[in-house]
């Protein structure tokens, strides 16, 4: 009922949903790569093993929270361009106010908790993508 | 040990891992990160602000006054930005 996937893949998130379909509700989020200021290309470099095991332990905290019957996180790593699908999220449960907030809380935590780094290129210049303090609000309501 | 590094702390490194023996006295990651910065002036620059890295003994996330004790694998990388 848990699934984690870090893949240079493209990600199919019709296939994903469905097979969320284990309960009465399923919350599904999905992140695409933005164009902001002409961004072009993204390359997402991760910690193979470690990050695996960080997005385990945060579908884990999740079931643990909410009563569960599905959690999935599926994140890309490698070269992307803009438009293209980042990472997915979902979630299902009986009721929809589980399965909606155990997704914000995936997504939010996601965002502190497992180790990916973004770097960007826009035209012919390459740059890491600082974190943001918003990032860290946003994990900090579910601690 | 074995050190792993990520993203902008590996680019000015130069390097993706390294194999070290640190002394007695370099117990925490900040021990070891004031230990490893005069090693290259790559580590120097890498290393100039610990305030932005952030570190992983062992693959679990940790801050940086965590003890290495008897680490495997110590990691050290900027801030993470997936999602």
């Amino acid at each position: 009922m848990i699934r984690i996937l870090v893949s240079r893949e493209p990600i199919d998130p019709a296939a994903e949903m469905a097979a969320l379909e284990q309960g009465g509700a399923v919350a599904t989020f999905t992140g695409l790569v933005r164009a902001d200021d002409g961004v072009a290309t993204l390359e997402l470099e991760h910690y193979p093993g470690a990050t695996e095991a960080a997005l385990t332990r945060l579908a884990e905290d999740a079931t643990a929270r909410w009563p569960l019957a599905a959690a999935t996180i599926v994140h890309r790593v490698g070269p992307m361009t803009a438009g293209e699908r980042i990472v997915f999220v979902g979630t299902c449960s009986a009721h929809r106010q589980a399965a909606l907030e155990a997704c914000a809380f995936l997504i939010d935590r996601l965002k502190t908790d497992a180790p990916f780094w973004k770097r960007e290129t826009v035209g012919e210049k390459t740059r890491w993508v600082e974190a943001r303090a918003a990032d860290d609000d946003a994990a900090a309501r579910w601690r | 040990m074995k050190l792993l590094y990520f993203a902008w702390v590996r680019e000015r490194i130069g390097l993706p891992e390294e194999d070290v023996t640190p002394p007695a006295h370099v117990a925490t990651v900040a021990d070891l990160i004031a230990w490893l910065t005069p090693r290259s002036p790559g580590h120097a620059v890498a290393f100039v602000d610990p305030a932005r890295l952030r570190a992983a003994v062992d693959q679990a996330f940790v801050a940086l006054d965590a003890p290495i004790g008897e680490a495997h694998e110590v990691a050290i990388f900027p801030p993470v930005t997936g999602g």
